[in-house]
């Protein structure tokens, strides 16, 4: 599996928090986020990426999207 | 009550963040080295697979490469480790404020109090343990015990992932039959004065009089037999890895052995400046100066001097350096190291008794003229401006507080 960088595009809330709202993949491919179901601080160890991970359903799959030190990141295949 | 403190140390650090951060290795022996071609080419770290071949921290790159042929070497990233250290104390700190970093990986953490939230000391160190494997990916190793010394032995008994117990009950059998090589504070020259009465291992120390122990190694005898007895009774102190600044020093493996004079004055200058930045950085000034001197035998010699005035003045200190250095150095050998080091220190607006034998102005308009150079240096870098002397040999030239940004630390303080 290999670390992917991904563009995102993040809401702020009035409390400071971010929440994910649209992804492009790689290829260029844009997904939309539907649903972010919770975050926490959690490492990736399949990638090798450290950060806060974000559950999130993207075209009904549940996927973590991890945020670390500024720069958004996907385990992929 | 008894305290309840943990030990915790993130197992073989370097070489573990570096294995998270590239999956690709992680089957592979893997070292943490230092640069080569700075000469710093000594083991800083390894994992578990390198261990097996028998390659230990300290030892020289081609050293360890000879045990392995496919050692796969990387240069450290200090920012990272610093960055999960830092992680790391804030999993603690969810815990207590009473957190002690001792170095960049280990952290001694006093729970007593919060045992009454979240239950045994065992079950903390065990949810600790747990949290730094899921949201660091790396591993930790957690001694619990009654005091600091015993929950130090803990962390290193059960590697890597593991929680020690060490209790009044138990500690005579866990910790006693070890090497009293073990024990901190235990080095080289300590372990051969206590073998050579016949002291081999701890329980042998715990056992003999803190008298005789006095008699044999001083003041330092005492406090071994305390240890060694786990009666410390020194409080964690809530200190980051950032604490109370009682000296102010650099020292520096040059790219290439010093031969003579001037080699050394250069490489003074240019620690001198670090020393004297840092102290103007803290609002520092210092009293005394002590040089360190290493060659290329690895033979070391240290000397102190004092100023008459306090001073943060980098002419000041160099000169006084090389001064120091002159009386104290014959040139047996070329030398590998050096360091300068200022201690003795007060706030620097303290109010100083001056001098009538000295131009005190002079001293105002260097202070002012090195307080410029600073602010240069803070907007354009550090090589934006320098002394002409540094020119002559760039090989021996640098930043050495760019360079050093992780810094050992001793126990008692």
């Amino acid at each position: 599996m290999k670390k992917v960088f991904v563009e995102v595009l993040v809401q702020y809330t009035k409390e400071g928090e971010q929440i994910p709202v649209s992804l492009t993949w790689e290829d260029g491919r844009n997904f939309s986020i539907d649903k972010v179901f919770e975050n926490k601080k959690a490492a990736s160890l399949k990638v090798g990426g450290q950060g806060i991970r974000y559950r999130c359903r993207v075209m009904g799959k549940d996927v973590y999207l991890f945020l670390e030190e500024g720069r958004w990141f996907m385990e992929g295949k | 009550m008894d305290r309840v403190i943990l030990h915790c140390d993130l197992n073989n650090f370097y070489a573990s963040v570096e294995c998270f951060y590239n999956p690709a290795i992680r089957e592979f022996p893997v070292a943490v080295c230092g640069s080569q071609d700075l000469r710093h080419g000594i083991v800083l770290a390894k994992n578990y697979i390198a261990k097996k071949f028998g390659i230990i921290t300290g030892e020289a790159i081609w050293q360890a490469k000879k045990k392995c042929p496919n050692l796969i070497v990387i240069n450290p990233n200090y920012s990272k480790y610093l960055r999960f250290s830092k992680e790391a104390r804030e999993i603690y700190g969810k815990y207590t404020s009473l957190i002690e970093s001792f170095g960049i990986d280990e952290c001694w953490i006093d729970v007593t109090e919060s045992t009454k939230i979240y239950g045994s000391g065992e079950a903390i160190a065990n949810e600790i343990r747990q949290r730094i494997k899921e949201e660091l990916g790396i591993t930790a190793s957690i001694g619990v015990s009654y005091n600091k010394i015993f929950a130090k032995f803990g962390s290193d008994l059960k590697k890597p992932d593991a929680v020690t117990l060490i209790t009044k009950e138990n500690y005579k059998k866990l910790v006693w039959s070890l090497p009293v090589g073990e024990l901190l504070y235990v080095g080289r020259s300590t372990k051969k004065k206590l073998n050579a009465v016949g002291i081999m291992t701890i329980s042998d120390l715990a056992n003999v009089s803190p008298t005789f122990l006095k008699g044999l190694l001083g003041k330092w005898g005492e406090t071994l037999w305390i240890f060694a007895n786990g009666m410390d009774e020194t409080p964690v102190t809530s200190i980051g890895f950032e604490n109370i600044i009682k000296g102010i020093g650099n020292s520096m493996t040059t790219a290439r052995d010093l031969v003579n004079n001037n080699d050394v004055k250069l490489t003074f200058y240019v620690l001198s400046e670090s020393v004297a930045e840092r102290l103007r950085k803290h609002n520092f000034k210092g009293k005394t100066i002590q040089i360190y001197i290493r060659d290329n035998e690895l033979a070391s010699l240290e000397r102190q001097a004092k100023f008459s005035n306090y001073t943060n003045i980098s002419e000041e200190i160099a000169v006084k350096a090389m001064e120091l250095f002159e009386i104290n150095w014959k040139w047996q050998n070329p030398i590998r190291s050096l360091g300068v080091r200022i201690t003795d220190l007060v706030t620097a607006d303290t109010c100083i008794q001056l001098s009538l034998f000295e131009d005190e102005n002079k001293r105002i308009q260097l202070e002012n003229l090195e307080n410029c150079i600073d602010g240069i240096r803070k907007r354009f870098g550090h090589f934006s401006v320098q002394r002409a002397l540094l020119l002559k040999d760039k090989a021996l030239n640098g930043n050495p507080i760019e360079d050093n940004v992780i810094h050992p630390i001793s126990f008692f303080r």
